[in-house]
């Protein structure tokens, strides 16, 4: 189908796009990569009056090194997570997830910051992002401010970015040395998740020093495995220790049911990846 | 707002000539490419993203052009499956798909063929299994993908041979 027609605006300075995100217009919209966003509107699910495209935008791409963390530009597209060296150095985690996302042509065009602003239960990337401790700088019509990851997902397809918000960055400690795995079940090649495991250790002689778990579409948004987390810190990194910490994996959660699987098979999934991921992610 | 939407002039290069038009920031790369200059050989065939048969390329990566505004495409440079082949010579891509039969209806064949191009660019000696998780965004509804995965090899094969 063809989207409901719109004003279209391609600012060429944040300023410029935050007075038009300010605007009178009925519905203003941000576009970055636009592969979610663009068939939304083909399906006619949205139909803003203005479409604000960040596309124009200098230095919202690219990633750079930052001290102690990584700060990735909101437009930076999932292709280039997969090929970043810093990334693949110092947040392994997010190159292994974004290789995992969608198809080469859509990560070609879809952002990093559009991801996390869709914030779709079943998207990869929130899981990444909580597991890695990131944190979102916003900015609105009253200057930037920094969100941890933690209290970024709000609700289903809802984020701390107002209307007239935008996300430009998102800086993630450096996790160098640690050892990572995206466990992904999905039906077929390029599906969603139906659940999804992202894990992050740090190993001192077989010994889990510190572990980080998030979980994709067990609830209304990415949530971490905080059970999983504190059974298994200070114990050694061994398969029997982790199958029984991931059976811990579900605790809490509130997994949707649809036509890929029942809550309670979300459930019995969510241990069964942790285990794998983290078994992988510890490399025993 | 009023009834009239505006109108935005864009300047893009297509299979290497430069257009300039006035269109609405509402419509598709892909329509735009297909309604406006007549260049049908890139197809629709789904509402949703999914299927790759608009594959293009955008400033030199593949693109899905349904998933493209024709106002983003301003200032960049697009080729789609008729420019590809030069002087009256297919694409190796293009005579790699017709010598291993790798085509059926033929429908997602523009989309497949613009896709295994890009792959190759990125990884010149792909295994069978690189090949088909670089062709996941290109569905056939034909099911005839063991002979594109033979065309790819086949063509990945050729070009290796040529260095
Ligand atoms: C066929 C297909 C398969 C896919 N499979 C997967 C998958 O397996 N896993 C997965 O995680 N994703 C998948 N996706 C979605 C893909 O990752 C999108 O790229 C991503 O969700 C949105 O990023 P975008 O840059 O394209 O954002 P857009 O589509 O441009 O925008 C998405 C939303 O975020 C808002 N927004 C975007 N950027 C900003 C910003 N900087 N500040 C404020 N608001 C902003 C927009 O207003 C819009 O509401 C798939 C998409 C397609 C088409
Ligand atoms: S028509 Fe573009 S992906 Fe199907
Ligand atoms: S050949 Fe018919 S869709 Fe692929």
């Amino acid at each position: 189908m063809i989207p409901a027609a719109f004003d279209y605006l391609a600012p060429t300075s944040i300023e410029e796009a935050l007075a038009a995100l300010s605007s009178d217009a009925d519905e203003v919209k941000v576009l970055a990569g636009g592969q979610s966003l663009i068939p939304v509107l083909r399906l006619r699910l949205a139909a803003p009056t203005l479409v604000v495209d960040l596309g124009r935008l200098p230095d919202l791409a690219g990633v750079r090194d930052d001290g102690g963390a990584i700060l990735i530009g909101a437009m930076t597209t999932h292709d280039e997570l997969t090929r970043e060296p810093l990334v693949s150095e110092h947040a392994t985690l997010l190159a292994k997830v974004a290789q995992t996302v969608a198809d080469p042509q859509v990560r070609h065009r879809g952002t990093f910051g559009g991801a996390l602003v869709h914030a779709d239960p079943a998207g990869d990337f929130p899981a990444a992002a909580l597991a890695l401790d990131a944190e979102m700088t916003i900015v609105g019509p009253s200057g930037p401010r920094t969100v941890p990851a933690a209290e970024f997902f709000t609700d289903l397809f809802t984020t701390a970015v107002s209307e007239d918000e935008i996300l430009t960055a998102v800086r993630v400690p450096k996790h160098t040395g640690w050892g990572s795995h995206y466990e992904k079940f999905h039906r077929s090649a390029q599906m969603w998740s139906i659940v999804g495991v992202a894990a992050t250790v740090r190993l001192d002689g077989g010994t889990v020093v510190e572990v980080k778990v998030g979980l994709t579409n067990m609830a209304s948004t990415a949530i971490r495995a905080a059970a999983v987390e504190q059974q298994l810190v200070g114990q050694p990194a061994a398969p029997e220790v982790i199958a029984s910490a991931a059976e811990r994996a579900a605790d809490g959660t509130s997994p949707p049911t649809d036509v890929n699987g029942d809550a309670d098979y979300r459930q019995h999934l969510a241990k069964v990846l942790t285990r794998r991921a983290l078994i992988t992610a510890c490399g025993c | 707002m009023g009834l009239a939407w505006g109108m935005t002039r864009i300047s893009v290069s297509v299979d290497g000539i430069a257009y300039v038009d006035e269109v609405e920031p509402r419509m598709l790369l892909v329509h735009y490419l297909r309604d406006r200059l007549g260049k049908t050989g890139t197809v629709v065939g789904c509402d949703t993203s999914n299927c790759g048969s608009c594959t293009v390329h955008l400033d030199g990566r593949s693109v899905k052009s349904c998933a493209v505004l024709a106002v983003q495409a301003d200032g960049h440079e697009v080729i789609t499956i008729e420019g590809i082949a030069k002087d009256g010579e297919l694409h190796p891509m293009q005579r790699a798909f017709h010598e291993s039969h790798a085509l059926q209806c033929g429908y997602c064949t523009p989309g497949m063929i613009m896709q295994s191009i890009d792959l190759l660019a990125a990884n010149p000696d792909p295994t069978e299994a690189d090949v088909r998780e670089g062709l996941e965004g290109n569905l056939c509804r034909c099911t005839g993908y063991h002979n594109i995965v033979k065309a790819v090899l086949t063509a990945a094969a050729d070009a290796k041979a040529a260095r």
